[in-house]
Protein backbone atom coordinates (compact mmCIF):
# COMPACT_ATOMS: atom_id res chain seq x y z
CA UNK A 1 0.00 0.00 0.00
CA UNK A 2 2.81 2.32 0.90
CA UNK A 3 4.47 1.53 -2.36
CA UNK A 4 1.43 2.34 -4.44
CA UNK A 5 1.02 5.64 -2.63
CA UNK A 6 4.60 6.44 -3.48
CA UNK A 7 4.01 5.62 -7.11
CA UNK A 8 0.93 7.81 -7.18
CA UNK A 9 2.88 10.67 -5.67
CA UNK A 10 5.66 10.17 -8.15
CA UNK A 11 3.30 10.14 -11.07
CA UNK A 12 1.59 13.34 -9.89
CA UNK A 13 5.01 14.95 -9.63
CA UNK A 14 5.85 13.73 -13.10
CA UNK A 15 2.67 15.20 -14.54
CA UNK A 16 3.46 18.54 -12.94
CA UNK A 17 6.97 18.40 -14.23
CA UNK A 18 5.73 17.64 -17.71
CA UNK A 19 3.41 20.64 -17.57
CA UNK A 20 6.14 22.92 -16.34
CA UNK A 21 8.02 22.03 -19.49
CA UNK A 22 5.52 23.87 -21.63
CA UNK A 23 5.53 27.55 -22.39
CA UNK A 24 2.77 29.65 -23.90
CA UNK A 25 1.48 33.07 -24.82
CA UNK A 26 -1.80 34.55 -26.02
CA UNK A 27 -0.28 37.90 -26.90
CA UNK A 28 2.38 37.04 -29.44
CA UNK A 29 3.04 39.32 -32.36
CA UNK A 30 3.10 38.65 -36.09
CA UNK A 31 4.12 41.30 -38.59
CA UNK A 32 3.20 40.81 -42.18
CA UNK A 33 4.51 42.73 -45.17
CA UNK A 34 3.55 42.15 -48.79
CA UNK A 35 4.65 45.44 -50.32
CA UNK A 36 5.87 45.13 -53.87
CA UNK A 37 9.11 47.01 -54.65
CA UNK A 38 7.26 49.35 -57.03
CA UNK A 39 4.29 49.97 -54.74
CA UNK A 40 3.58 53.56 -53.68
CA UNK A 41 1.91 52.40 -50.47
CA UNK A 42 3.13 49.91 -47.91
CA UNK A 43 1.02 46.83 -47.49
CA UNK A 44 1.72 45.68 -43.99
CA UNK A 45 -0.20 44.64 -40.92
CA UNK A 46 0.30 43.53 -37.37
CA UNK A 47 -1.46 41.02 -35.13
CA UNK A 48 -0.82 41.20 -31.40
CA UNK A 49 -3.04 38.36 -30.28
CA UNK A 50 -1.07 35.39 -31.51
CA UNK A 51 -1.42 32.19 -29.50
CA UNK A 52 1.61 29.93 -29.19
CA UNK A 53 2.49 26.85 -27.13
CA UNK A 54 5.97 25.34 -26.96
CA UNK A 55 6.77 21.98 -25.43
CA UNK A 56 10.42 22.22 -24.46
CA UNK A 57 10.69 18.48 -23.80
CA UNK A 58 10.51 17.66 -27.50
CA UNK A 59 10.54 21.05 -29.23
CA UNK A 60 6.96 20.74 -30.48
CA UNK A 61 5.49 24.12 -31.28
CA UNK A 62 2.05 25.34 -32.30
CA UNK A 63 0.70 28.70 -33.35
CA UNK A 64 -2.84 29.92 -33.96
CA UNK A 65 -3.77 33.37 -35.23
CA UNK A 66 -7.08 34.99 -36.12
CA UNK A 67 -6.99 36.57 -39.57
CA UNK A 68 -9.43 39.28 -38.49
CA UNK A 69 -6.93 40.27 -35.81
CA UNK A 70 -4.58 41.82 -38.35
CA UNK A 71 -4.59 45.62 -38.20
CA UNK A 72 -3.61 47.75 -41.19
CA UNK A 73 -2.83 51.44 -41.34
CA UNK A 74 -5.62 51.88 -43.85
CA UNK A 75 -9.04 50.50 -43.07
CA UNK A 76 -9.78 49.87 -46.74
CA UNK A 77 -6.70 47.69 -47.06
CA UNK A 78 -7.86 45.73 -44.04
CA UNK A 79 -11.28 45.32 -45.63
CA UNK A 80 -9.77 44.00 -48.85
CA UNK A 81 -7.40 41.72 -46.91
CA UNK A 82 -10.35 40.11 -45.12
CA UNK A 83 -12.92 40.21 -47.91
CA UNK A 84 -10.99 39.61 -51.10
CA UNK A 85 -7.70 37.95 -50.30
CA UNK A 86 -7.89 35.94 -47.07
CA UNK A 87 -11.67 35.36 -47.01
CA UNK A 88 -11.57 35.48 -43.24
CA UNK A 89 -15.24 34.49 -42.83
CA UNK A 90 -14.51 31.21 -44.59
CA UNK A 91 -11.00 30.71 -43.17
CA UNK A 92 -10.92 32.54 -39.83
CA UNK A 93 -7.66 31.06 -38.54
CA UNK A 94 -4.10 30.46 -39.66
CA UNK A 95 -2.24 27.68 -37.87
CA UNK A 96 1.24 26.31 -37.60
CA UNK A 97 2.19 22.92 -36.22
CA UNK A 98 5.86 22.16 -36.13
CA UNK A 99 8.95 21.35 -34.21
CA UNK A 100 12.20 23.05 -33.24
CA UNK A 101 14.48 20.73 -35.17
CA UNK A 102 17.56 21.44 -33.09
CA UNK A 103 15.69 21.48 -29.79
CA UNK A 104 18.39 19.46 -28.05
CA UNK A 105 20.86 22.32 -28.38
CA UNK A 106 18.62 24.71 -26.44
CA UNK A 107 19.02 24.72 -22.65
CA UNK A 108 15.74 26.11 -21.37
CA UNK A 109 17.00 26.31 -17.81
CA UNK A 110 20.00 28.49 -18.57
CA UNK A 111 19.91 32.10 -19.70
CA UNK A 112 21.22 32.56 -23.20
CA UNK A 113 20.52 33.08 -26.88
CA UNK A 114 20.10 30.06 -29.12
CA UNK A 115 19.81 29.95 -32.91
CA UNK A 116 17.08 27.53 -33.93
CA UNK A 117 15.39 26.13 -37.00
CA UNK A 118 11.67 25.42 -36.97
CA UNK A 119 10.02 23.06 -39.42
CA UNK A 120 6.38 22.26 -39.79
CA UNK A 121 3.08 22.70 -41.52
CA UNK A 122 1.56 26.12 -42.03
CA UNK A 123 -2.14 26.46 -42.82
CA UNK A 124 -3.37 29.74 -44.28
CA UNK A 125 -6.52 30.35 -46.33
CA UNK A 126 -7.38 26.65 -46.00
CA UNK A 127 -4.13 25.56 -47.68
CA UNK A 128 -1.40 23.65 -45.86
CA UNK A 129 2.26 23.75 -46.83
CA UNK A 130 5.58 22.72 -45.33
CA UNK A 131 7.61 25.66 -44.13
CA UNK A 132 11.00 26.06 -42.56
CA UNK A 133 12.14 29.15 -40.70
CA UNK A 134 15.27 30.12 -38.88
CA UNK A 135 14.83 31.99 -35.63
CA UNK A 136 16.13 32.71 -32.24
CA UNK A 137 15.22 31.55 -28.75
CA UNK A 138 16.27 33.75 -25.86
CA UNK A 139 15.97 32.21 -22.40
CA UNK A 140 15.81 34.84 -19.71
CA UNK A 141 15.05 34.04 -16.07
CA UNK A 142 12.51 31.35 -16.74
CA UNK A 143 10.74 32.95 -19.69
CA UNK A 144 11.34 32.13 -23.32
CA UNK A 145 11.43 34.69 -26.10
CA UNK A 146 11.03 33.18 -29.54
CA UNK A 147 11.44 35.12 -32.79
CA UNK A 148 11.54 33.98 -36.39
CA UNK A 149 11.13 35.39 -39.85
CA UNK A 150 10.33 33.72 -43.13
CA UNK A 151 8.39 34.41 -46.27
CA UNK A 152 5.51 32.64 -47.96
CA UNK A 153 4.44 32.64 -51.58
CA UNK A 154 0.83 33.85 -51.89
CA UNK A 155 0.16 31.37 -54.69
CA UNK A 156 1.06 28.50 -52.34
CA UNK A 157 -1.96 29.46 -50.27
CA UNK A 158 -4.27 30.18 -53.22
CA UNK A 159 -4.41 33.91 -52.50
CA UNK A 160 -5.19 35.50 -55.86
CA UNK A 161 -3.73 38.89 -56.72
CA UNK A 162 -5.65 40.57 -59.56
CA UNK A 163 -3.46 42.11 -62.26
CA UNK A 164 -4.80 45.55 -61.33
CA UNK A 165 -2.88 45.54 -58.06
CA UNK A 166 -0.01 43.27 -59.12
CA UNK A 167 2.40 46.20 -58.97
CA UNK A 168 1.43 46.85 -55.35
CA UNK A 169 1.07 43.44 -53.76
CA UNK A 170 4.21 41.34 -53.70
CA UNK A 171 4.10 37.71 -54.76
CA UNK A 172 5.76 36.75 -51.49
CA UNK A 173 4.80 38.02 -48.05
CA UNK A 174 7.42 38.46 -45.38
CA UNK A 175 6.30 37.22 -41.98
CA UNK A 176 7.95 38.04 -38.68
CA UNK A 177 6.98 36.26 -35.49
CA UNK A 178 7.81 37.39 -31.96
CA UNK A 179 6.47 35.63 -28.87
CA UNK A 180 7.26 36.13 -25.21
CA UNK A 181 6.42 32.77 -23.70
CA UNK A 182 5.60 32.16 -20.07
CA UNK A 183 5.59 28.80 -18.26
CA UNK A 184 2.26 27.04 -18.62
CA UNK A 185 0.85 26.06 -15.23
CA UNK A 186 -1.73 23.34 -15.08
CA UNK B 1 -1.77 -5.76 -7.37
CA UNK B 2 0.89 -3.11 -7.11
CA UNK B 3 2.24 -4.03 -10.47
CA UNK B 4 -1.17 -3.58 -12.00
CA UNK B 5 -1.63 -0.21 -10.36
CA UNK B 6 1.75 0.89 -11.52
CA UNK B 7 1.04 -0.20 -15.06
CA UNK B 8 -2.30 1.63 -14.97
CA UNK B 9 -0.70 4.83 -13.71
CA UNK B 10 2.06 4.57 -16.25
CA UNK B 11 -0.48 4.13 -19.01
CA UNK B 12 -2.45 7.11 -17.76
CA UNK B 13 0.67 9.24 -17.68
CA UNK B 14 1.79 8.08 -21.07
CA UNK B 15 -1.56 8.67 -22.68
CA UNK B 16 -1.89 12.24 -21.36
CA UNK B 17 1.63 12.84 -22.61
CA UNK B 18 0.65 11.73 -26.10
CA UNK B 19 -2.51 13.78 -26.08
CA UNK B 20 -0.63 16.90 -25.07
CA UNK B 21 1.86 16.45 -27.86
CA UNK B 22 -0.87 16.03 -30.40
CA UNK B 23 -2.60 19.32 -29.73
CA UNK B 24 -0.65 21.73 -27.62
CA UNK B 25 -3.09 24.57 -28.23
CA UNK B 26 -5.89 22.65 -26.52
CA UNK B 27 -3.91 22.95 -23.29
CA UNK B 28 -4.86 26.60 -23.19
CA UNK B 29 -8.52 25.68 -22.94
CA UNK B 30 -11.49 26.74 -25.01
CA UNK B 31 -11.55 30.34 -26.01
CA UNK B 32 -14.53 32.30 -24.81
CA UNK B 33 -16.71 33.40 -27.73
CA UNK B 34 -16.45 37.13 -28.22
CA UNK B 35 -18.92 39.61 -29.58
CA UNK B 36 -17.91 40.45 -33.11
CA UNK B 37 -19.43 42.99 -35.46
CA UNK B 38 -20.59 41.84 -38.86
CA UNK B 39 -18.83 44.06 -41.34
CA UNK B 40 -18.90 44.75 -45.04
CA UNK B 41 -22.64 44.35 -45.61
CA UNK B 42 -22.21 46.72 -48.56
CA UNK B 43 -19.11 47.86 -50.40
CA UNK B 44 -20.01 51.47 -49.71
CA UNK B 45 -22.23 53.35 -47.24
CA UNK B 46 -24.87 53.92 -49.92
CA UNK B 47 -26.89 51.21 -51.65
CA UNK B 48 -27.30 53.34 -54.79
CA UNK B 49 -29.34 56.39 -53.84
CA UNK B 50 -30.34 55.32 -50.35
CA UNK B 51 -28.23 55.19 -47.23
CA UNK B 52 -27.00 51.68 -46.47
CA UNK B 53 -26.67 49.85 -43.15
CA UNK B 54 -22.89 49.94 -43.68
CA UNK B 55 -20.73 52.68 -42.18
CA UNK B 56 -17.46 54.26 -43.16
CA UNK B 57 -14.51 53.15 -41.07
CA UNK B 58 -13.55 55.69 -38.41
CA UNK B 59 -10.93 58.12 -39.66
CA UNK B 60 -11.83 57.74 -43.32
CA UNK B 61 -13.39 60.13 -45.79
CA UNK B 62 -15.46 59.03 -48.74
CA UNK B 63 -15.33 61.42 -51.69
CA UNK B 64 -18.27 60.62 -53.93
CA UNK B 65 -18.96 61.86 -57.43
CA UNK B 66 -22.42 60.98 -58.67
CA UNK B 67 -23.72 61.32 -62.22
CA UNK B 68 -27.20 60.84 -63.63
CA UNK B 69 -27.55 61.16 -67.36
CA UNK B 70 -30.63 62.00 -69.41
CA UNK B 71 -33.43 59.54 -70.03
CA UNK B 72 -32.80 56.65 -72.40
CA UNK B 73 -36.04 57.25 -74.33
CA UNK B 74 -34.58 60.35 -75.99
CA UNK B 75 -32.85 58.06 -78.41
CA UNK B 76 -29.91 58.92 -80.58
CA UNK B 77 -30.46 62.68 -80.81
CA UNK B 78 -29.27 63.01 -77.21
CA UNK B 79 -27.20 59.84 -77.41
CA UNK B 80 -29.64 58.00 -75.12
CA UNK B 81 -29.29 60.65 -72.47
CA UNK B 82 -25.52 60.72 -72.26
CA UNK B 83 -25.46 64.27 -73.67
CA UNK B 84 -26.97 65.54 -70.45
CA UNK B 85 -25.68 65.00 -66.97
CA UNK B 86 -26.77 65.92 -63.50
CA UNK B 87 -24.23 65.71 -60.71
CA UNK B 88 -23.80 65.48 -56.99
CA UNK B 89 -20.48 65.72 -55.21
CA UNK B 90 -20.16 64.83 -51.57
CA UNK B 91 -17.78 64.29 -48.71
CA UNK B 92 -18.71 61.74 -46.06
CA UNK B 93 -16.71 61.21 -42.90
CA UNK B 94 -16.52 58.17 -40.64
CA UNK B 95 -16.23 59.29 -37.02
CA UNK B 96 -16.98 56.16 -35.00
CA UNK B 97 -17.71 52.66 -36.21
CA UNK B 98 -21.40 53.55 -35.88
CA UNK B 99 -21.40 57.29 -36.53
CA UNK B 100 -20.85 59.20 -39.75
CA UNK B 101 -21.71 62.58 -41.24
CA UNK B 102 -21.74 63.90 -44.77
CA UNK B 103 -22.33 66.95 -46.88
CA UNK B 104 -23.03 67.19 -50.59
CA UNK B 105 -24.23 69.44 -53.35
CA UNK B 106 -26.33 68.58 -56.38
CA UNK B 107 -26.67 70.45 -59.64
CA UNK B 108 -30.37 69.50 -59.60
CA UNK B 109 -32.04 72.53 -57.92
CA UNK B 110 -28.53 73.68 -56.88
CA UNK B 111 -29.30 71.88 -53.66
CA UNK B 112 -26.96 71.44 -50.70
CA UNK B 113 -27.60 68.54 -48.33
CA UNK B 114 -26.13 67.26 -45.10
CA UNK B 115 -26.82 64.28 -42.89
CA UNK B 116 -25.85 62.49 -39.72
CA UNK B 117 -26.13 58.73 -39.43
CA UNK B 118 -25.92 56.74 -36.23
CA UNK B 119 -26.44 53.08 -35.42
CA UNK B 120 -27.34 52.23 -31.81
CA UNK B 121 -27.33 48.54 -32.74
CA UNK B 122 -25.04 46.82 -35.21
CA UNK B 123 -25.37 43.27 -36.43
CA UNK B 124 -22.95 40.99 -34.61
CA UNK B 125 -22.19 37.45 -33.52
CA UNK B 126 -21.26 36.05 -30.12
CA UNK B 127 -22.77 36.81 -26.71
CA UNK B 128 -25.26 39.71 -26.53
CA UNK B 129 -25.26 39.94 -30.29
CA UNK B 130 -27.93 41.32 -32.56
CA UNK B 131 -29.11 39.68 -35.78
CA UNK B 132 -29.77 43.07 -37.39
CA UNK B 133 -28.33 46.54 -37.65
CA UNK B 134 -30.57 49.42 -36.65
CA UNK B 135 -29.43 52.82 -37.84
CA UNK B 136 -30.99 56.27 -37.96
CA UNK B 137 -30.31 59.00 -40.46
CA UNK B 138 -31.37 62.63 -40.23
CA UNK B 139 -30.73 65.05 -43.03
CA UNK B 140 -31.45 68.52 -44.29
CA UNK B 141 -31.61 69.88 -47.84
CA UNK B 142 -31.34 73.51 -48.92
CA UNK B 143 -32.77 74.48 -52.29
CA UNK B 144 -30.45 76.94 -54.06
CA UNK B 145 -32.57 78.02 -57.03
CA UNK B 146 -33.63 81.68 -57.42
CA UNK B 147 -37.08 82.33 -55.98
CA UNK B 148 -39.77 81.42 -58.45
CA UNK B 149 -41.79 84.46 -57.42
CA UNK B 150 -39.40 87.18 -56.22
CA UNK B 151 -42.24 89.68 -55.93
CA UNK B 152 -43.71 88.09 -52.82
CA UNK B 153 -42.06 87.84 -49.42
CA UNK B 154 -39.76 84.82 -49.41
CA UNK B 155 -38.30 83.20 -46.32
CA UNK B 156 -35.01 81.29 -46.15
CA UNK B 157 -36.79 78.50 -44.29
CA UNK B 158 -38.87 77.93 -47.41
CA UNK B 159 -35.77 76.48 -49.03
CA UNK B 160 -35.43 73.77 -46.39
CA UNK B 161 -36.57 70.20 -46.32
CA UNK B 162 -35.78 67.52 -43.77
CA UNK B 163 -35.72 63.76 -43.78
CA UNK B 164 -35.56 61.16 -41.07
CA UNK B 165 -34.94 57.53 -41.79
CA UNK B 166 -34.54 54.29 -39.90
CA UNK B 167 -32.51 51.51 -41.48
CA UNK B 168 -33.17 47.96 -40.39
CA UNK B 169 -30.77 45.69 -42.19
CA UNK B 170 -29.21 42.28 -42.09
CA UNK B 171 -26.28 40.70 -43.88
CA UNK B 172 -27.75 37.23 -44.26
CA UNK B 173 -24.57 35.67 -45.53
CA UNK B 174 -21.37 36.48 -47.34
CA UNK B 175 -23.21 37.56 -50.47
CA UNK B 176 -26.76 38.60 -49.56
CA UNK B 177 -27.79 41.72 -47.66
CA UNK B 178 -31.27 43.20 -47.32
CA UNK B 179 -32.53 46.31 -45.56
CA UNK B 180 -35.76 48.21 -44.95
CA UNK B 181 -35.87 51.97 -44.65
CA UNK B 182 -39.03 53.60 -43.26
CA UNK B 183 -38.63 57.29 -44.08
CA UNK B 184 -40.37 60.57 -43.53
CA UNK B 185 -39.60 63.65 -45.62
CA UNK B 186 -40.82 67.08 -44.54
CA UNK B 187 -40.82 69.96 -46.99
CA UNK B 188 -41.28 73.43 -45.56
CA UNK B 189 -42.65 74.75 -48.83
CA UNK B 190 -44.52 72.73 -51.42
CA UNK B 191 -45.44 73.58 -54.99
CA UNK B 192 -49.20 73.42 -54.87
CA UNK B 193 -51.55 74.31 -52.05
CA UNK B 194 -52.88 70.75 -51.99
CA UNK B 195 -49.49 69.08 -51.87
CA UNK B 196 -48.77 67.59 -48.46
CA UNK B 197 -45.71 68.78 -46.53
CA UNK B 198 -45.03 65.38 -45.00
CA UNK B 199 -44.32 62.33 -47.09
CA UNK B 200 -44.13 58.87 -45.57
CA UNK B 201 -42.31 56.18 -47.49
CA UNK B 202 -40.87 52.69 -47.12
CA UNK B 203 -37.64 51.79 -48.84
CA UNK B 204 -36.06 48.44 -49.51
CA UNK B 205 -32.46 47.95 -50.59
CA UNK B 206 -30.21 45.01 -51.09
CA UNK B 207 -27.05 43.51 -52.38
CA UNK B 208 -26.18 40.22 -54.00
CA UNK B 209 -22.48 39.62 -54.47
CA UNK B 210 -21.67 38.19 -57.88
CA UNK B 211 -17.96 37.73 -57.23
CA UNK B 212 -15.42 38.96 -54.72
CA UNK B 213 -15.31 42.39 -56.32
CA UNK B 214 -18.68 42.81 -58.01
CA UNK B 215 -22.20 42.92 -56.65
CA UNK B 216 -25.74 43.44 -57.87
CA UNK B 217 -27.51 46.17 -55.90
CA UNK B 218 -30.98 47.65 -55.89
CA UNK B 219 -33.00 50.15 -53.96
CA UNK B 220 -36.65 51.04 -54.23
CA UNK B 221 -38.71 53.50 -52.23
CA UNK B 222 -42.48 53.29 -52.12
CA UNK B 223 -44.27 56.46 -51.10
CA UNK B 224 -47.09 55.36 -48.79
CA UNK B 225 -48.68 58.65 -47.84
CA UNK B 226 -48.39 62.09 -49.36
CA UNK B 227 -47.24 61.56 -52.94
CA UNK B 228 -47.55 64.97 -54.65
CA UNK B 229 -50.39 65.16 -57.16
CA UNK B 230 -49.68 63.64 -60.56
CA UNK B 231 -46.49 63.15 -62.51
CA UNK B 232 -44.39 61.69 -59.72
CA UNK B 233 -43.35 58.08 -59.34
CA UNK B 234 -41.58 55.77 -56.92
CA UNK B 235 -37.83 55.63 -57.45
CA UNK B 236 -36.26 52.31 -58.42
CA UNK B 237 -32.56 51.87 -59.10
CA UNK B 238 -30.74 48.72 -60.12
CA UNK B 239 -26.99 48.67 -60.28
CA UNK B 240 -23.70 46.89 -60.39
CA UNK B 241 -20.97 47.62 -57.84
CA UNK B 242 -17.45 47.17 -59.09
CA UNK B 243 -14.60 47.48 -56.67
CA UNK B 244 -11.16 48.27 -58.06
CA UNK B 245 -8.66 48.69 -55.26
CA UNK B 246 -9.20 52.22 -54.00
CA UNK B 247 -12.46 52.94 -55.85
CA UNK B 248 -15.97 51.61 -55.87
CA UNK B 249 -17.91 52.20 -59.07
CA UNK B 250 -21.65 51.93 -58.78
CA UNK B 251 -23.06 51.69 -62.29
CA UNK B 252 -26.82 51.66 -62.47
CA UNK B 253 -30.06 52.56 -64.16
CA UNK B 254 -32.67 54.60 -62.32
CA UNK B 255 -35.83 56.55 -63.00
CA UNK B 256 -34.76 59.29 -60.63
CA UNK B 257 -32.62 62.33 -61.30
CA UNK B 258 -32.39 63.45 -57.68
CA UNK B 259 -29.52 62.28 -55.55
CA UNK B 260 -30.64 63.31 -52.10
CA UNK B 261 -33.58 61.94 -50.13
CA UNK B 262 -35.90 64.89 -50.73
CA UNK B 263 -35.24 64.82 -54.44
CA UNK B 264 -35.40 61.14 -55.24
CA UNK B 265 -38.21 60.18 -52.88
CA UNK B 266 -40.58 63.05 -53.63
CA UNK B 267 -39.55 64.29 -57.07
CA UNK B 268 -38.92 61.31 -59.29
CA UNK B 269 -40.56 62.00 -62.62
CA UNK B 270 -39.40 59.06 -64.70
CA UNK B 271 -41.46 55.96 -65.41
CA UNK B 272 -39.69 52.65 -65.86
CA UNK B 273 -42.44 51.34 -68.11
CA UNK B 274 -42.03 54.20 -70.57
CA UNK B 275 -38.27 53.93 -70.78
CA UNK B 276 -37.80 57.15 -68.83
CA UNK B 277 -34.80 55.72 -67.10
CA UNK B 278 -31.29 57.04 -66.87
CA UNK B 279 -27.87 55.58 -66.83
CA UNK B 280 -25.93 56.76 -63.81
CA UNK B 281 -22.84 56.07 -61.83
CA UNK B 282 -21.54 56.76 -58.37
CA UNK B 283 -17.81 56.91 -57.97
CA UNK B 284 -16.60 56.44 -54.42
CA UNK B 285 -13.00 57.05 -53.42
CA UNK B 286 -12.04 56.47 -49.79
CA UNK B 287 -9.21 58.37 -48.15
CA UNK B 288 -7.64 57.43 -44.85
CA UNK B 289 -7.43 60.70 -42.92
CA UNK B 290 -6.23 59.16 -39.69
CA UNK B 291 -4.03 56.12 -40.05
CA UNK B 292 -4.17 53.33 -37.52
CA UNK B 293 -0.88 52.90 -35.72
CA UNK B 294 0.57 49.49 -36.33
CA UNK B 295 4.04 49.86 -34.86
Amino acid sequence: MKKSFFILLLSVCLVNLANAQKFFTKAGRIDFNATAPSSPETIQAVNRTVTCVLDVANGNMQFAVLIKGFTFERALMQEHFNENYMESDKFPKAEFKGVVSNNATVNYTKNGTYAVTVKGKLTIHGQTNDVEASGKIVVQDGSVNATASFSVLLTDYKVDIPSLVADKVNKAAKIEVACNLEPLKS
Amino acid sequence: MHKQLFAFLFLLLFSTGIQAQDDLLSLLGEEKPKKERIKYAFKSPRVINSHAMEFLNPGTMDFRILHRFGTLDQGYKNFFGLDQASMRMSFDFGILHNLMVGVGRSTFKKEVDAFIKYAPIRQSTGPWSSPVTLAFVSGITVDGLPWSDPARKNYFTSRLAFYHQAILGRKFNESFTLQLMPTVVHKNLVQAANDPNDIFAMGVGGRLKLSKRTALTWDYTHVLVGMPASGFYNPLSIGLDIETGGHVFQLHVTNSIGMNERAFITETTGQWGKGQIRFGFNLSRTFQLKKTKIN
